[in-house]
């Protein structure tokens, strides 16, 4: 490992195949992101981590490393960008934190938080999508949904069930259950599953067990997102780019 | 000595939270009485908002009365603050987002069961309510916004002293919330 990128000043050291998130992550460098997870491919969906690459704006989870290159990330101009984003996702769901029961545990919340988004300020859509409350142990409420495809790849990835998909175009774009009925309750899917533990935000929820952890006590509590998305991230991998410390983390 | 800035606050579609919280400041509510002097307020007398320096609204838009006052507030006040999540988003109350206004009239006021000679209220007197709840900066515009709900004490206060001293209010991590 001797080569080296730039990444707001610091040297950051990387392994062929790595790309710059994965580096920067590794060297302990955060760079917000909500669709990147450390156990699936690169998604390129969030953009928030987006950074500059020799002043080119790119996706810093799909843009492989390279030796030399000069990479911005933590500069007014695109955590301004990342506020905007953070604010068009709040806009275009219903994301009502006082009444969900991820709050204080949800990635797109404690983004929210870490970039300072008072408010949305765009006009909300109020999506209205049924709940699909038809599984005896597991819930879906589908106005909440940010489309990080995060379930659809650990169900067909992990689990092997292929319980998820995204579908539509545009702006109707959204979440569906892949069974014939189109509800939960004729899929495969369990509370074991892979695909319940990687919704960073409020759509799939375990039935009678909301509001368990005290205030103070949740997750994004009392360390910001920037801190703890260190604490989650591989900090060795193989040659192969493939993440010994990943095994069995949730 | 500096003339006090003039504070009107109000509710809308809110439930009054925000305000409470706002009084949780507890003893500093006394040193806030320093510095500024209240105008139109749930907690005086006033009835109408003059001209102010600073109006704080807690509630979204949810009927033809909030939309009335929120225009008076925003035609008096130098800088309107939207407080809360019902004044930045809608709120909880936006969830009726989702349902026809009829059927939740009709099933409020006539189909409720234990409802005797029920009807719906129809009374000029009373606000007509809008098809759907609105955050304030769909009506107006809303110059900063405090999240929560409510948004704690220190945060009302900070974002307060921070906008009597003439910065912009800045809260910071452990400040904003949303919840």
């Amino acid at each position: 490992m001797n080569e080296t990128f730039q990444l707001d000043g610091t040297s950051v050291p990387f392994e062929p195949g790595q790309t710059v998130m994965q580096a920067a992550l590794a060297a302990g460098h955060y760079i917000p992101h909500l669709c990147y997870h450390p156990e699936f491919k690169p998604h390129g969906s969030c953009k928030l981590c987006t950074v500059k690459v020799n002043g080119r704006t790119v996706a810093s989870c799909t843009m492989p490393a390279e030796s030399a290159i000069v990479v911005e990330s933590d500069i007014e101009e695109l955590n301004a960008l990342r506020r905007s984003l953070v604010q068009m996702l709040f806009a275009e769901g219903n994301h009502f934190c006082p009444s969900c029961e991820k709050s204080g545990n949800c990635v797109l919340q404690a983004l929210g938080y870490d970039l300072e988004v008072h408010a949305t300020g765009f006009r909300h859509l109020y999506p209205d999508r049924p709940l699909d409350a038809s599984h005896p142990d597991i819930l879906l409420d589908f106005n909440r949904c940010i489309l990080c495809e995060l379930c659809v790849r650990a169900s067909s990835e992990v689990d092997g069930k292929n319980v998820f998909a995204l579908a539509g175009r545009g702006i109707t774009k959204h979440l569906i259950v892949n069974a014939e009925s189109g509800l939960l309750k004729d899929t495969s899917i369990a509370l074991t599953d892979k695909a319940m533990q990687v919704c960073p935000v409020g759509v799939i929820l375990p039935k009678r067990v909301g509001f368990s952890v005290p205030i103070g006590e949740r997750r994004y509590d009392q360390r910001p997102i920037s801190e703890q998305a260190l604490d989650d991230a591989p900090r060795r991998t193989d040659a192969s780019g493939n993440c010994a410390a990943c095994e069995g983390t949730p | 000595m500096n003339r006090k800035l003039r504070v009107a606050t109000t509710s809308l579609a809110g439930c009054f939270g925000c305000h409470m919280s706002f009084l949780d400041i507890d003893e500093r509510l006394l040193a806030l009485l320093d510095l500024v002097e209240f105008d139109r307020s749930p907690i005086n007398d006033i009835k109408h908002c003059g001209p102010s320096d600073i109006g704080i609204v807690e509630g979204g838009v949810c009927n033809a009365e909030n939309v009335h006052v929120l225009h008076e507030f925003r035609k008096n006040c130098k800088i309107l603050v939207a407080i809360g999540a019902c004044a930045i988003n809608g709120g909880l109350p936006a969830q009726r987002n989702h349902l026809d206004l009829g059927s939740c009239l009709t099933e409020v006021y006539l189909t409720e069961p234990g409802l005797a000679h029920g009807h719906i209220p129809n009374d000029p007197e009373l606000p007509l309510p809008l098809d759907k709840v609105h955050p304030l900066h769909e009506v107006v515009k809303i110059d900063y916004f405090i999240p929560g709900c409510p948004p704690s004490a220190d945060a009302i206060w900070k974002f307060l002293t921070d906008l009597i001293a003439g910065k912009t209010p800045e809260l910071g991590h452990g400040l904003i919330k949303y919840d």
